[in-house]
């Protein structure tokens, strides 16, 4: 029967072959709109760190003064962590694993002769960083625990780095002058670099530079800030009159803090951790907000609080979605008018012994060809929008590609869409009476 | 024109006349959304800067190794003598980092009066005390005539008011806006501010300076210039020339540093005409924009597209009517108007609904995207966009129509 009833919808179709280029068109053009858009929105919201993220979690206490009015249009202090808490957490060891960052840039200067002195970003880190967020090594590992103490002058390359800097990834050994200081490599990493960079300062580009460089965190303090060799590349917020240079200053908040924890019960008691060091703190003196403000975020949750996904990218899929809505009222219409036209045909074939399903079924079909063709249209449309976003220079662009379920799924979406807008057209057509239609003619 | 006949005919119709109606409406909401939030975005990307934009051009550059920290404006300095004799540049000056629209910000609470500020250190805020967060930007002796900016009351800096690197001076040039804000109804010059970790006498006022970044109306221009020469390794040289120069003379500037001083580094990045800053700045409004239009247009042409597919196929439909209609004397050009005031008639009553939603949809736009409210000028430019659309669209099934011979009456169908 399907074979039949594909065979009726070609040739109804081709019987009107301006209706249905047009009715192709409005389905291709909507769908394409969507598609691009939703492919943006998927790209964005994906899971950074597919079988790691479920076990990550960031904390974030409130030392704000009790008084202290944000800047709505900036970043919050409360965002980071002060020094001394990060340090606090750090040493009070209640998760799996735990890890204070902070993102930076330091000047490399090469070796080799043909290359001049150059800036890369990174994170100062601390050691638990690599097996926590399982980061791949190409060779050698991070560094050890003792180091983050010592300030050792250790330091993790990412590949791309090892490369341009001894045009081999065997690094490992080989020293490097960051600043004013040498390092020896302990490390390579394979490319990391999850999208968006959820570990990264709320500042930050989250979706476009990879870490080249992970250097010990005590590091840091020892060099200057800003100006140094060890720059900071994140949000430096304090709130107290003797705003000094120092990075270890109770009310300066610059430090990022993750911690692994297995089960639901493990997040519970660090999110009651957390509370009890914030009253102990407030005992103290030194916060003056309720307790209860300390927060644990899951690492989805987070992202979710950050809310990376612009404005204007939700504004542009809520377009696309009025642009389909349009497009599908669209078909709607002119199916409809053509089904109805076709009284006289639908009224034969119900009097020679079709029933109310056939007839149905019939002219879902040929809603459902005219979704596929829209579908395959819309995936060419869709394909240009994307490559007209990868040209342009936002940091997210370049990670607008379709992936296979994508692309099946536009497809699939065109013929959702077109059978949906059959369906009212397909059902007015089966209720034509049997025969009826025949005295008319 | 009888309508009534009209109407009976799409009462027989009624569920596509209203699919199509429909269609009209949401594409009549949509596209007076879309184009007020056009003109919001083109109203911004086009905000004056208050420089002679088309002829300045910036080159960063960084001093590294140890000699660099040592005395940064003895560096800048031979850097500037050797800026100033390239071919064809008329003057420079040497910034610490802010540039209008450059996103490098330094701003500070400026506070009025004495009382002001210690109100505002009372209460831990600005808010309420007439304090106000401005932009500071600075420079090498000569920035307001290379900048271009437009200097409306006082005078410019004296040598001798210059201070070096980040200490507060004792003068500063504010803008009209910041001027205006700050002693509401009274004259600011000389007049003194308390800002930075000391007090400032305003010496002159400039007609327009935009901020590095914007922060919304209101505050765009609260912005001041202090007399500092830059005192750090990295600093922005801003060059005046002649427009068509700009190109070839960012790339003798390079090779002049470079020449002058090879450790440092130049990022490739950081060397721009004016012109390419505000572009960067707007880069993601210009996509917006662009992004906006194609889509009113692309809902235009689906919206004229139905119009056309239903029209057409009306008029295949009532090949005969019409036939019999010519055949007892309608004439052509009742037929072409019969099929035109239908359509006036679906896309009126699209419009009228399309009004509404227009409203309930920029109320929409309103609480969650901060959009102002919609002038309601745009409605009726919508709606007559949309009926010569309509009259547009269905102009050619229409005339199709009218070239019905009388004959069809007697043929069968």
């Amino acid at each position: 029967m399907f074979g039949y009833y594909l065979d009726l919808a070609l040739r109804s179709l081709k019987r009107t072959p301006v209706l249905t280029a047009l009715m192709v068109l409005a389905i291709g053009l909507g769908i394409g709109a969507s598609m691009t858009m939703l492919t943006v929105l998927h790209v964005m919201t994906e899971d950074p760190l597919p079988g790691h993220s479920a076990h990550l979690y960031t904390p974030h206490l409130d030392p704000l003064p009790i008084n202290f009015k944000s800047d709505p249009l900036g970043i919050n202090p409360n965002q980071n962590l002060t020094w001394p808490d990060a340090m606090a957490l750090l040493h009070a060891h209640r998760g799996v694993e735990q890890a204070a960052m902070a993102g930076g840039s330091v000047l490399v200067w090469p070796q080799r002769t043909d290359l001049q002195p150059f800036y890369v970003d990174g994170h100062y880190t601390t050691h638990a960083f690599f097996t926590m967020f399982g980061v791949a090594f190409v060779e050698g590992s991070g560094w050890a625990a003792t180091d983050d103490r010592a300030s050792a002058h250790v330091v993790v390359l990412a590949e791309v780095l090892a490369r341009k800097l001894f045009g081999t990834a065997d690094a490992v050994g080989k020293t490097v002058r960051l600043g004013e200081l040498d390092y020896r490599v302990v490390g390579v990493t394979k490319d990391w670099a999850p999208k968006p960079l959820f570990y990264a300062d709320a500042s930050a580009k989250f979706y476009s530079d990879a870490d080249q460089f992970f250097l010990p965190l005590s590091d840091v303090l020892n060099s200057k800030r800003l100006d140094g060799d060890l720059r900071i590349s994140g949000n430096i917020s304090g709130w107290s009159t003797s705003n000094g240079d120092d990075l270890r200053d109770p009310s300066t908040t610059w430090v990022q803090f993750w911690v692994k924890l297995d089960s639901p019960e493990q997040a519970a008691a660090y999110q009651q951790f957390l509370v009890d060091y914030s009253a102990e703190q407030k005992s103290l003196g030194r916060y003056q907000r309720p307790p209860t403000n300390a927060k644990l975020y899951s690492l989805m949750g987070w992202l979710r609080h950050e809310n990376l996904v612009p404005d204007d990218v939700k504004l542009q899929m809520w377009l696309a979605l009025g642009f389909l809505g349009v497009a599908m009222l669209n078909i709607v219409a002119l199916l409809l008018a053509k089904f109805l036209r076709r009284s006289g045909e639908i009224s034969v074939r119900r009097a020679m012994g079709a029933c109310k399903r056939d007839i149905f079924v019939q002219f879902g079909i040929e809603s459902a060809l005219i979704g596929v063709a829209g579908g395959f249209l819309g995936l060419g449309i869709a394909q240009l929008g994307l490559w007209s976003i990868r040209r342009r220079p936002d940091d997210y662009a370049h990670l607008a590609t379709m992936d296979p379920s994508l692309l099946i799924g536009t497809v699939a979406l065109a013929v959702v869409a077109s059978v949906l807008a059959g369906l009212l057209p397909a059902w007015r057509a089966c209720r034509v009476p049997p025969a009826l239609q025949l005295k008319t003619q | 024109m009888e309508i009534r006949p009209i109407l009976s005919t799409l009462r027989r119709h009624k569920l596509t006349a209203i699919l199509l109606t429909l269609q009209v409406a949401l594409t009549c909401a949509i596209v007076c959304n879309v184009a007020f939030m056009v003109a919001n975005r083109v109203r911004q990307v086009s905000l004056p800067s208050g420089l002679d934009e088309s002829e300045l051009s910036v080159i960063h550059s960084t001093g590294i190794g140890q000699d660099a920290e040592k005395n940064p404006w003895a560096q800048h300095e031979v850097d500037l003598a050797a800026l100033r004799a390239i071919p064809g540049v008329e003057s420079v000056v040497a910034v610490s980092y802010a540039l209008p629209l450059n996103r490098n910000e330094w701003s500070s609470g400026t506070c009025p009066s004495k009382q002001a500020l210690d109100r505002a250190m009372q209460i831990m805020s600005m808010h309420g005390t007439g304090c106000i967060d401005s932009s500071i930007y600075n420079g090498s002796p000569g920035l307001i005539a290379t900048l271009g900016l437009n200097l409306v009351a006082g005078r410019d800096f004296l040598p001798d008011e210059y201070v070096l690197g980040h200490k507060t001076p004792p003068v500063a040039i504010v803008t009209r806006a910041l001027a205006q804000r700050l002693y509401p109804g009274q004259n600011a010059l000389g007049k003194e501010m308390y800002a930075g970790d000391g007090i400032v006498r305003v010496v002159g006022i400039v007609d327009t300076l935009l901020r590095p970044n914007l922060h919304g109306l209101g505050s765009n221009y609260d912005s001041m210039i202090w007399p500092q020469k830059p005192d750090t390794p990295g600093s922005d040289y801003v060059m005046r020339s002649a427009p068509r120069d700009r190109g070839q003379i960012l790339q003798a500037a390079k090779a002049a540093l470079l020449k002058v001083n090879p450790s440092r580094i130049i990022n490739p990045k950081y060397i721009q005409t004016y012109a390419q800053v505000r572009a960067q700045y707007f880069q993601r409004d210009t996509t917006m924009i662009g992004l906006l239009i194609a889509s009113a247009l692309g809902l235009l042409f689906v919206t004229a597209l139905g119009i056309t597919g239903l029209a057409n196929f009306w008029v295949g439909q009532r090949t005969r009517s019409i036939g019999i209609r010519r055949a007892i004397g309608a004439t052509r050009a009742d037929i072409l108007r019969y099929f035109q005031t239908e359509n006036f008639l679906i896309v009126t009553g699209g419009v009228v609904l399309g009004v509404l939603l227009a409203i309930g949809l920029n109320l929409l736009l309103m609480k969650h995207y901060e959009l102002p409210r919609l002038p309601l000028w745009y409605l009726p430019v919508g709606a007559i966009v949309l009926w010569l659309l309509g009259q547009l669209a269905v102009l050619a099934p229409a005339l199709r129509a009218s070239k019905v011979p009388p004959v069809v009456a007697t043929r069968s169908v």
